[in-house]
């Protein structure tokens, strides 16, 4: 890995820094999330951060703005030039450090007044002043170039100007340093400019931003520097303003170049097409009129493992998961072929039953009951093949799940341990032992090394190939690209809801890819 | 850390290895599922000292059994709505209104009894699928079905009643409620214990025959395909002390009169809902639904027909709660079933059940109630004042409770 760029003027502290994070690391259980990363920003300037999914940029922010107190990371962080030791994120924002996540934090039924004093309230003599809420929030609104009632409730206007009252907000609390964490992902073109608009004129008041963003184009046209971040690590920090930065430049420091023994070799034996999905379009649950997935095609074959690549937001766990019984979305329609004819999935249990497999990007939420053992999540998505007349064979169950531990080297003491207690490699190959159980021969497989440690990734490497020999077709969906190179013999890449190309694995390098996952409509 | 491994595991394969965290929190797990047995042995304990042993008299443990009957048979369908994640708050209504419809049905229509108790059992189902159809297929909270099918029940109790209470009860089913199985074999004498009734006896033995035989083979069986059990004395431990109590109850129910019938359909639910929520397909979707719903439902469960179930099973037992209350009454009364809910809530969560679902055993839910039972029993001998009562059994809900959190929150400390 690179070393780090640090001059000896910056480490005395006589820069015009406004903000120096230094060394910091961060832990969680099994996963370094962040390694002796360092980040410099100057006074008054728009500093981009950009890297890969799981690259460790939101966490950086988490650190910097106190949602991860002091002692629960490594590092040393100065403001202005004086060490920082936030306990929460109220504190970080008493020193006018304001940071906007991804998800809007605003409360749907609170006014938009209300939620920019949400916590800080405008009040004489302990009752709110609502002429005075109201007034100071049409000036802020104002200063933000929102034209909206300030009584009208926030769930009212749509996202882009819920994002512009997130902003009002953090001007009330006399922000000094904005931290935008993807800000425009959910926004349309029209309001992606207005955004990068206010940001500049904030940067003529003074105000420091620093955004994180996957949008290249974007991050050209607004930054003045830019942090690459990749593997939990500080890559490099490019300065905008000078030479020519091009988005080429940009993707090589996200990707790397470097594709080390990580990857078991595999010879694929690719058969008959297993699957293929035509005109496949889904729309959000949430807002009925956007598409989600747009006309997608994709086909997979016996023996065959194939990469889906995309960046947040590209629609790829929608594509899986509204596949895999219509589990997401509402407006789906297309058609998926399997060997050959068409089927139906209306349901989780149809898509299993026509020998589907899903195994979620995310474990916790959707993959495992935790605080149950790993027995009887191994069973839990095929529990009739031990059953009979609705009586479950506890024995054979035992002897299965005991089974699967021993081939798929699940590292528990029994398989009577609870799997909330296994580390992420371990509770992964509960969840493929699980779908491997239900005698599925197409298996989706989102994000299948979410944090999981460098070893445990290898033996999931493996377990794939494994099931590919044995002639399942398979579908990875991965942020990591170095993951999609090393481990699938085709991919197709997603961006806004669309297959933007498919290349071979001769073809295929991480230039290419990024190209086709940050390609906007035409 | 070293993983340790069985001695019949194989060693891993060529993979790297990757270190598995040692069992954690083995102790916590434990205090929790076994504090609640540990609580009620004390409890009895410090009540047969308050009471000078009058707690245990053959009479009295004959008492509790009836009079606390119909609450025990609601906690064994309230714990499976819990497990799943839900609540349900009108069994106490619907306990009333079955009452009704039976009364109405054997004293004002003179139905025949077995027909009468069937055709409540019906309503009772049909009352649990409307509660069930609005919770599982049209999403809403349990709880505010549940609280409005508490108000509409009750309503529809005191419309059928015409405000007043209905009786006298048939023979049989005033029997069934409040009777005894009569003693076929005659009596035998027990030395310094005095006269017990045979039949009991031989039920009792066969009981704990029964217990151990099992028992015996399930660790046989589990031997047989190498797991781990645990250690043959402990085992013998185990028996021996649920042999020892069931013996207890029952030479103590012998000496009174017999085996009150209620007990005799509570050993049978208990034992049947035991196997349900142990060995059944079905019962098993429900652990799965509570402990993670988007994981149940993405594994293929039929996440709203396993709930819309579980609340016709709870319809069916409040209405056999409800025959049985009434039956003890000898009257339907408009009042009948008042709080009965919260009864039922109260022994699932101090019987182990998690707030968030998918934790919770029949046996556990069974000794909750009998928990409270033996507490309202015990402070009534002593003459202590109903407020009391209330006080000690809210805070020992409140302490059942906490201890939950609290395991938990060690064992999310030491992941």
């Amino acid at each position: 890995m690179a070393g780090l760029p640090e001059d000896a003027e910056e480490a005395d502290g006589l820069t015009d820094d406004i903000l120096r994070m230094r060394g910091i690391t961060k832990t969680f259980p099994g996963v370094k999330a962040l390694q002796d990363v360092n980040l410099a920003v100057r006074r008054g300037e728009i500093h981009a951060i950009c890297g890969e999914n799981g690259a460790g940029k939101s966490t950086l922010m988490k650190v910097l703005s106190g949602v991860y107190p002091h002692g629960s990371y490594d590092g040393e962080i100065f403001f202005d030039g004086e060490p920082c030791r936030f306990s929460d994120i109220r504190d970080s924002e008493r020193h006018g450090i304001v940071i906007i996540h991804q998800e809007l934090a605003l409360s749907p039924y609170l006014s938009i007044a209300e939620n920019i004093f949400l916590g800080n309230e405008r009040t004489s003599r302990g009752l709110i002043d609502w002429n005075r809420t109201n007034a100071e929030a049409a000036e802020l609104l104002e200063r933000v170039g929102l034209r909206e009632n300030p009584v009208t409730r926030a769930m009212d206007v749509g996202v882009g100007k819920q994002q512009l009252v997130e902003i009002a907000k953090a001007l009330s609390k006399q922000v000094r340093l904005l931290i935008l964490d993807e800000p425009t992902a959910s926004l349309n073109d029209e309001d992606s400019a207005h955004l990068l608009d206010l940001l500049r004129g904030l940067r003529e008041e003074g105000i420091t931003s620093v955004i994180i963003s996957h949008k290249l184009n974007e991050i050209q046209a607004i930054a003045d520097s830019t942090t690459i971040l990749r593997d939990g690590r500080t890559i490099e920090t490019l300065d905008m303003s000078g030479e020519e930065v091009t988005e080429e430049r940009i993707i090589a420091g996200m990707v790397g170049r470097d594709l080390e023994h990580r990857f078991p070799p595999h010879e694929p034996k690719i058969g008959e097409e297993a699957l293929r999905i035509e005109d496949w379009t889904v729309h959000s649950p949430s807002q009925h009129d956007r598409v989600v997935v747009s006309g997608a095609n994709l086909t997979l074959r016996r023996g065959e493992i194939v990469g889906l690549a995309g960046l947040m937001g590209a629609g790829r766990t929608e594509l899986a998961m509204s596949v895999f019984g219509r589990s997401y979305g509402v407006g789906i329609s297309g058609r998926v072929y399997k060997n050959g004819g068409e089927i139906q999935l209306r349901t989780v249990g149809e898509a299993i039953g026509h020998g589907l497999a899903y195994a979620t990007e995310d474990r916790k939420r959707y993959g495992l009951n935790l605080i149950d053992d790993i027995k009887r999540n191994v069973s839990a998505a095929a529990l009739g093949k031990l059953a009979r007349r609705g009586w479950v064979d506890d024995n054979k169950e035992y002897q299965v799940a005991d089974g699967f531990r021993e081939s798929m080297n699940i590292k528990a003491p029994s398989v009577l341990s609870v799997t909330g207690k296994l580390s992420g490699g371990n509770q992964q190959k509960v969840v493929l032992s699980k779908w491997i159980f239900t005698d599925a021969d197409v298996l989706i497989l989102d994000e299948p090394t979410r944090g999981i440690d460098v070893g445990a990734k290898y033996e999931i490497y493996s377990i794939i190939n494994r099931l590919a020999d044995q002639g399942k077709a398979i579908l990875v969906i991965s942020s990591e690209l170095p993951e999609l190179l090393g481990v699938c013999d085709r991919v197709y890449a997603m961006s806004a809801g669309r297959i933007t190309g498919e290349v071979s694995r001769a073809e295929a390098t991480p230039e290419r890819l990024m190209q086709l996952m940050t390609k906007e409509k035409e | 850390m070293k993983v340790p491994t069985r001695e019949t595991a194989p060693s891993s394969g060529g993979l790297p290895a990757v270190p598995a965290k040692a069992p954690a929190g083995r102790f916590s797990v434990n205090l929790r599922q076994s504090g609640i047995y540990i609580a009620f042995a004390l409890i009895i304990v410090l009540f047969s000292i308050l009471t000078d042993g009058e707690l245990l008299s053959p009479q009295n443990i004959s008492n509790i059994m009836v009079q606390n009957s119909y609450v025990l048979i609601l906690a064994i369908g309230m714990i499976l709505i819990i497990i799943a994640g839900h609540i349900d708050l009108s069994v106490g209504s619907v306990v009333g209104l079955t009452g009704a419809i039976a009364a109405v049905l054997m004293v004002d229509m003179d139905v025949a009894w077995p027909l009468a108790i069937l055709v409540t059992l019906v309503a009772g189902a049909l009352i649990g699928a409307w509660q069930g159809y609005w919770i599982a297929y049209f999403g809403i909270p349990a709880f505010i079905v549940t609280l409005a099918g508490m108000l509409v029940f009750r309503a529809l109790t005191l419309t059928v009643l015409g405000n007043q209470g209905i009786g006298p009860f048939p023979d049989e089913v005033r029997t069934l409620a409040n009777g005894f199985v009569p003693g076929f074999l005659g009596n035998i004498g027990l030395g310094p214990l005095g006269g017990a009734d045979l039949l009991t006896l031989l039920v009792g033995l066969a009981a704990v025959a029964g217990i151990a035989g099992t028992q015996w083979r399930a660790r046989q069986a589990r031997l047989g395909y190498r797991q781990q059990v645990d250690a043959l004395p402990l085992f013998l431990l185990r028996i021996g002390a649920a042999a020892a109590v069931v013996m207890v109850v029952i030479v103590q129910l012998a000496r009174f009169k017999n085996l009150p019938w209620v007990l005799v359909l509570l050993a049978i639910l208990v034992l049947g809902y035991t196997l349900l929520t142990n060995r059944a397909v079905f019962g098993r979707h429900i652990y799965a639904i509570g402990g993670n719903l988007n994981a149940a439902s993405l594994s293929g469960i039929k996440v709203k027909s396993v709930t819309f179930w579980i609340f016709v099973n709870m319809g069916v037992l409040a209405a056999l709660a409800g025959i049985i209350f009434a039956g003890r009454l000898n009257q339907a009364g408009p009042t009948a079933g008042n709080g009965f809910e919260l009864d039922a809530i109260a022994a699932a969560f101090i019987g182990g059940a998690a707030v968030q679902g998918g934790v919770g055993k029949v046996v556990g839910a069974l000794t909750g109630g009998l928990i409270m039972a033996v507490i309202n029993n015990g402070m009534s001998l002593i003459g202590a004042p109903s407020e009391r009562v209330m006080l000690f059994k809210g805070l020992v809900l409140l302490a059942a409770v906490a201890l939950d959190v609290w395991t938990k929150r060690r064992a999310g400390s030491a992941r």
